[in-house]
């Protein structure tokens, strides 16, 4: 086995479990860590395609900042374990049948689509990595607009998570 | 040197999509179903990367860029949304969370 295939068999491992941890976990903050594993086997994973630029902000936005917010949100509320509660009835009947199905069904096209996609190009993912020059002369030229809009966006988030968070003591 | 096939990238997203969900329906804590949205768009986004390797084509990198954006800003409303439930109920449980439950 070659080496590509054995880091990406070892990351995909440890992300899969990550999940894994997250949904069995009891506590908040053992899932939130159980999902900082999966984000960093994750920008593992994007080395391993050549994305290097994605790589580093999954690791500076995700695994730092957004899961800093969460651990701190977590810390601020005290969290405990979570209490178990019986299923609803659309849950048990409805809802886990057709979740099931779901899952089935995604993992089948997935997986036929590509392969069939694979026989038909007679190619797999190239190796070389992708240039993050090109990468940012798409992302402002072709892309400014919704860039722009992204720095909108930020700055109402901003505002909307200060007036939802601050105390009202008047 | 051989290369992993995109395939496997794919199997590999549907399965953390899956699981991201799962943990969406199953679990309790409004702080632990965020987390699953952040798996889901993980998912997503690994599933973006390795169709813009498939095609060599680098419009799904900038996409997965702006999922993230837009993740670090929902993930700053919806956690600013949880501490103002909790100010006014003291719970995380959504099961206690139902004035909207018909």
């Amino acid at each position: 086995m070659s080496l590509p295939f054995l880091v990406f068999f070892v990351c995909a491992g440890i992300a899969v479990l990550g999940a894994l941890l997250l949904i069995l976990a009891k506590e908040p903050i053992h899932s939130a860590l159980a999902l900082v594993l999966v984000m960093i086997s994750l920008a593992v994973l994007y080395l391993l395609l050549g994305a290097e630029f994605i790589a580093a902000v999954q690791i500076i936005v995700y695994a730092g900042a957004i899961m800093v917010l969460f651990v701190f949100v977590i810390m601020l509320l005290n969290a405990g374990s979570e209490e178990r509660t019986d299923w609803s009835k659309m849950a048990k009947y409805a809802g886990l049948p057709l979740g099931i199905f779901l899952l089935l069904e995604l993992g089948h096209w997935m997986f036929h689509s590509a392969i069939g996609k694979e026989i038909a190009n007679g190619s797999v993912a190239a190796s070389s990595s992708v240039s993050t020059v090109e990468m940012s002369k798409m992302l402002f030229n072709q892309y400014v607009f919704p860039f722009e809009a992204t720095s909108v966006l930020i700055l109402i988030a901003i505002l909307g998570a200060l007036v939802l968070a601050k105390r009202d003591d008047q | 040197m051989s290369v992993v096939p995109i395939s496997y990238y794919l199997v590999l997203s549907a399965i953390l999509f899956g699981l991201g969900v799962i943990a969406f329906v199953f679990k309790r804590n409004i702080i632990t179903i965020f987390m699953a949205i952040e798996l889901m768009l993980n998912a997503v986004n690994l599933a973006f990367v390795a169709f813009a390797r498939a095609h060599n084509q680098l419009d799904g990198l900038v996409f997965v860029f702006f999922v993230i954006v837009v993740a670090a800003a929902e993930a700053a409303v919806g956690l600013a949304i949880v501490i103002t439930v909790y100010q006014n109920r003291q719970t995380l449980n959504i099961e206690r969370i139902d004035t909207l439950k018909f």
